[in-house]
């Protein structure tokens, strides 16, 4: 007849101020680098973070938070762990270092589960780490979450920014707020996506030049946080977007 | 405790369908709990009991087991899960996300995970009987 689990996912978040659904239209832009790295900057400046990883064929932020011997405590449902100052959920506490293959129901069935018994308690932001694309995940976070978010990521690729301008004009159409754009890697003495931003209307976060040295803060938090992302991160998590 | 959290859901959607059926007081619900899911039905119906606000009060909770029907989009070949042949944190981490099966399960006969969980998935609403 019904699947009761929908029923209490508003519930669930009703101690959430803020939902930031980290997204971009195209694969490999750098979402999970940003998505972590932003809910780190914001909880550095004092705000109750949690970061909830629904990436769930390729996670990936446990490995940049450098995330260990960590997994949520079962009480009325699920309490995640607080790694690095976040209260962090991913499916990879469940998948550990094996392959989750699923299509796409599946993916869905997973994340109303997670959504239905993570107790997330008061939050400032609740940062989401989507999977690339304009398809299920971002359907479903809409439909199930109605109060989200988007912060796009996108590189300084026309590749790229083709499909995230197609993702920006069906947010918009459909009325889901869009935060504005962060182009990661970018390249040097460009703003060809800054002004095809605004021409959008929405807001450049920030423009992110490649740092040699990320590679090397991944798994280390406070590292990650001196690099051009992690200040960059900073300085967005500081502007009047994350005016909590 | 998780089971809280299941059993939660199950009454905020009895309530919800039952004051959009105009429903006055309910009678009867009946909950299909998937194998695969393993829900500990002791603790889920003691949820229940807890959880119930005053239009279930009078309620009475039928819990169905459902036995797990996986099938094979590779070769078509239907199966049933059986608990007893997975350890216990792989029994967990499906208790926690049934999806964690294509993790941890592969098609008896030709080996691919991929297949659908085609029954007795997890905590389903089958049924609500009420007054109006």
């Amino acid at each position: 007849m019904v699947d009761p689990r929908p029923s209490i996912i508003t519930k669930r978040l009703e101690g959430v101020k803020n939902i930031v659904a980290v997204s971009s239209g195209k694969g490999g832009v750098g979402k999970s680098l940003v998505a972590t790295t932003l809910a780190l900057a914001l909880a550095r400046k004092s705000y109750s973070v949690g970061l909830f990883d629904i990436d769930f064929t390729s996670p990936s932020t446990h490995v940049i938070l450098g995330a260990r011997d960590v997994c949520p405590r079962e009480e009325k449902g699920l309490i995640p762990p607080v790694v690095s100052g976040l209260t962090y959920m991913s499916i990879v506490y469940y998948s550990g270092e094996l392959a989750a293959p699923l299509r796409g129901a599946e993916t869905s069935n997973a994340l109303i589960e997670l959504l239905a018994v993570t107790q997330w308690g008061d939050l400032d932001y609740l940062v989401i780490d989507m999977p690339p694309g304009i398809g299920d995940a971002m359907l479903d976070l809409i439909r199930l979450i109605g109060r989200a978010k988007f912060l796009i990521v996108t590189t300084s690729s026309k590749l790229a920014f083709e499909t995230v301008k197609k993702q920006v004009r069906l947010l918009k159409d459909i009325k889901v707020p869009v935060l504005g754009i962060v182009e990661n890697m970018k390249i040097a003495g460009s703003d060809a996506i800054k002004d095809q931003t605004k021409t959008l209307g929405l807001n450049f976060l920030a423009g992110i030049p490649y740092d040699p040295n990320l590679e090397s803060a991944i798994g280390h938090p406070d590292k990650l946080l001196t690099t051009t992302l992690g200040k960059a991160s900073k300085i967005v998590a500081s502007s009047d977007t994350f005016s909590c | 405790m998780h089971e809280w959290a299941l059993a939660e859901a199950v009454v905020n959607a009895a309530v919800e369908f039952s004051d959009k059926e105009g429903l006055k007081k309910v009678k009867e619900v009946t909950v299909k709990v998937g194998e695969l899911q393993d829900v500990d039905r002791k603790i889920f119906r003691f949820a229940l009991s807890q959880l119930e606000p005053d239009k279930l009060k009078d309620a009475t909770f039928h819990l169905v087991t459902v036995k797990a029907k996986l099938s094979c989009h590779v070769c078509g070949n239907s199966w049933l899960f059986r608990k007893d042949k997975y350890d216990e944190e792989v029994s967990e981490a499906m208790h926690f996300v049934p999806e964690m099966a294509h993790t941890y399960i592969k098609c008896p006969k030709c080996g691919s995970p991929d297949f659908e969980i085609a029954e007795g998935r997890g905590v389903w609403l089958e049924s609500i009987k009420g007054v109006k």
